[in-house]
């Protein structure tokens, strides 16, 4: 137990202070949000009418954006495992007292810090872009990306497994990520969408993580526009409106089984 | 006391067995060498030794921990330097140790100290707070054994530690390794596939295709061919092979071109085969025997004659570049 812990850490505390040490990773990756930003907001908005009363497309998108940042560097913290293994550093830590259910962890937890530190600066933002911010809003809000951060790095260190070239890494998260992003409801609601992309959105554990995100800045918009206008823009499943906690749990509950999958994955190699 | 204690080991990769059966122990403080030919299975051992491979069969106990079912303990007992970097190369020489350190539970009111120690032991202090980028192969190198060191561990595995390096910075590694012997408490396992580095280790085994043909030290393996080793060149070498059988009672081969066998009193012997000798002769050779000649005489290959792989070629070209930046 105390090796998985130790494991955790250690690994965390590494992928945070490589993720500080480059200078030109550190402002991308704080950039891209912003970048999103200016062109699904100020962009598409200008030719995107309101969705609901009080819900113009840069207050519809803002929490989609969030979600999105989590979604990309979540995934794509995988790719620091392939890195290591190609540049030799994955044996440092294979030979070290370190459990390997622990090793994985502690890529999925420095992920997920990363993810959050994006978030927040998405919050700091909020104000510029006239969506309103309560504290009860962001305290509600912090745990929720940690949840989802956590669940989608599961996947992104799943897949990272037991690949050995950053190249292949890079081309199987390029045809995961999409499909993963567009087709969860960041951009347009899923609810009155052709079937077929209807049914993917569900499936897509993003799509509950951009539900949740959504309902919890949005909530008095929502609110204000009325009941059925606010169940056009959530989720529906089997005629069941999904609310916060069940977001949540569904993102928790998916985001367990891939980490349970991904420790598996990562454990068997010798 | 043996600090590692190694029986019938053996590791199968399908049909390719690349350890076959070894067996084998290793005294607490000695310098012990694992000497062979790329392919011999040297690094096939240590990786099992280390954890990092399971075996295939027999049983392998280090510091008198399992190292299939008792990893971790293994893994607290032991320093590793690889064949290849495994440094953060992003990361700063301290930053690398500091990691090492959290990673082998070093206790916090220790770390810093044991940082400079390693570092002053290998002669990086001023490089401490650089980055490793921008260090050279050999500063890599004495950075991984500063690491290897860094959690006071009982046994230094060394895997080709001077592998890809120029002859001078092979030196300076040697100095640093048998610097480290003045430590009664530690034990030091290297691979080599060099015969001039073989010679500093206590005890040596030889090794090819996965089996252990010699275990002695390098004085009693060199003794063990029977005294001087003499080359001879003749105008026939097949005629001169008869007649040393029967005016000698020698038994020679014939390698490379050359007659060679070993002599006890070489200096003697010579004097008498100049005057006894018939079959006219183009040149003549005698000196001490070295591990190459042991390696020679007991698989009938010389150590430098087997192939590089393809891989290794690669690596050495690379460091080559490398070094010449």
């Amino acid at each position: 137990m105390a090796d998985i812990f130790r494991g955790t850490w250690v690994v965390a505390y590494r992928e945070l202070l490589r993720f500080f040490t480059e200078r030109s990773r550190t402002f991308s990756s704080l950039f891209m949000p912003l970048v999103f930003l200016a062109i699904f907001g100020a962009g598409f908005q200008n030719l995107i009418p309101n969705l609901s009363p009080g819900v113009d497309f840069l207050t519809f998108v803002y929490p989609g954006i969030i979600a999105m940042t989590v979604l990309q560097s979540s995934i794509f913290s995988g790719i620091s495992i392939v890195w290591d293994r190609e540049f030799g550093f994955l044996k440092e830590i294979l030979v070290a007292p370190l459990a390997r259910s622990g090793i994985v962890l502690g890529k999925v937890v420095g992920a997920a810090a990363i993810a959050l530190m994006q978030a927040i600066i998405m919050l700091i933002l909020a104000p510029f872009l006239s969506v309103q911010l309560t504290p009860i809003i962001v305290a509600e809000l912090i745990p929720t990306v940690i949840i989802v951060a956590i669940s989608l790095s599961g996947l992104g260190v799943l897949i990272a497994s037991r690949m050995r070239s950053q190249q292949g890494f890079q081309v199987i998260i390029q045809v995961v990520i999409f499909p993963l992003m567009f087709l969860s409801g960041v951009f347009f609601p899923v609810n009155n969408v052709p079937v077929w992309m209807e049914v993917i959105s569900k499936i897509n554990p993003v799509t509950y993580g951009v539900d949740a995100i959504r309902h919890i800045v949005l909530g008095q918009e929502l609110a204000v526009a009325g009941g059925a206008m606010g169940q056009a823009l959530g989720v529906t499943v089997f005629g069941h409106t999904m609310t916060v906690g069940q977001d949540i749990l569904v993102v928790a509950g998916i985001g367990l089984i891939l980490l349970v999958l991904a420790i598996w994955s990562f454990s068997r190699q010798e | 006391m043996n600090i590692i204690e190694v029986q019938d080991l053996t590791k199968k990769y399908g049909k390719l067995v690349a350890v076959d059966d070894i067996s084998f122990h290793v005294v607490k403080g000695e310098i012990f060498g694992f000497l062979g030919p790329n392919g011999a299975g040297k690094t096939t051992t240590i990786s099992i030794l280390c954890t990092l491979l399971k075996p295939s069969g027999g049983k392998a106990m280090l510091c008198g921990h399992d190292v299939v079912t008792q990893r971790n303990q293994v893994r607290r007992c032991i320093g590793l330097v690889f064949q290849e970097p495994t440094l953060d190369e992003y990361l700063t020489a301290e930053q690398n140790l500091r990691f090492h350190a959290y990673a082998y539970r070093v206790p916090a009111e220790q770390r810093e100290k044991r940082i400079s120690e390693v570092l002053a032991l290998v002669d990086l202090e001023d490089r401490r707070k650089n980055r490793v980028r921008t260090f050279s192969g050999g500063m890599k190198r004495r950075l991984e054994i500063a690491r290897g060191l860094l959690h006071s561990p009982r046994v230094l595995f060394l895997d080709e530690p001077t592998l890809g390096l120029d002859p001078q910075t092979r030196r300076l590694i040697w100095d640093f390794i048998l610097k480290l012997r003045k430590n009664q408490s530690l034990t030091i396992f290297l691979t080599t596939h060099y015969m001039d580095e073989a010679e500093n280790c206590d005890r040596i085994s030889v090794i090819d295709h996965g089996h252990i043909i010699a275990l002695d030290t390098p004085e009693k393996l060199k003794d063990s061919l029977g005294g001087d080793v003499v080359t001879l060149l003749a105008a026939d070498n097949q005629t001169a092979v008869v007649e040393l059988k029967e005016k000698f009672g020698i038994s020679a081969r014939i390698q490379e071109g050359h007659i060679v066998f070993s002599v006890p009193q070489g200096e003697t012997f010579l004097a008498k085969l100049v005057q006894e000798f018939k079959s006219p002769l183009k040149s003549v050779g005698i000196h001490r025997p070295t591990l190459d000649d042991v390696f020679l005489s007991l698989t009938g290959r010389a150590i430098r004659d087997t192939e590089l792989s393809e891989k290794d070629q690669m690596k050495q070209m690379m460091a080559l570049r490398r070094g010449g930046r």
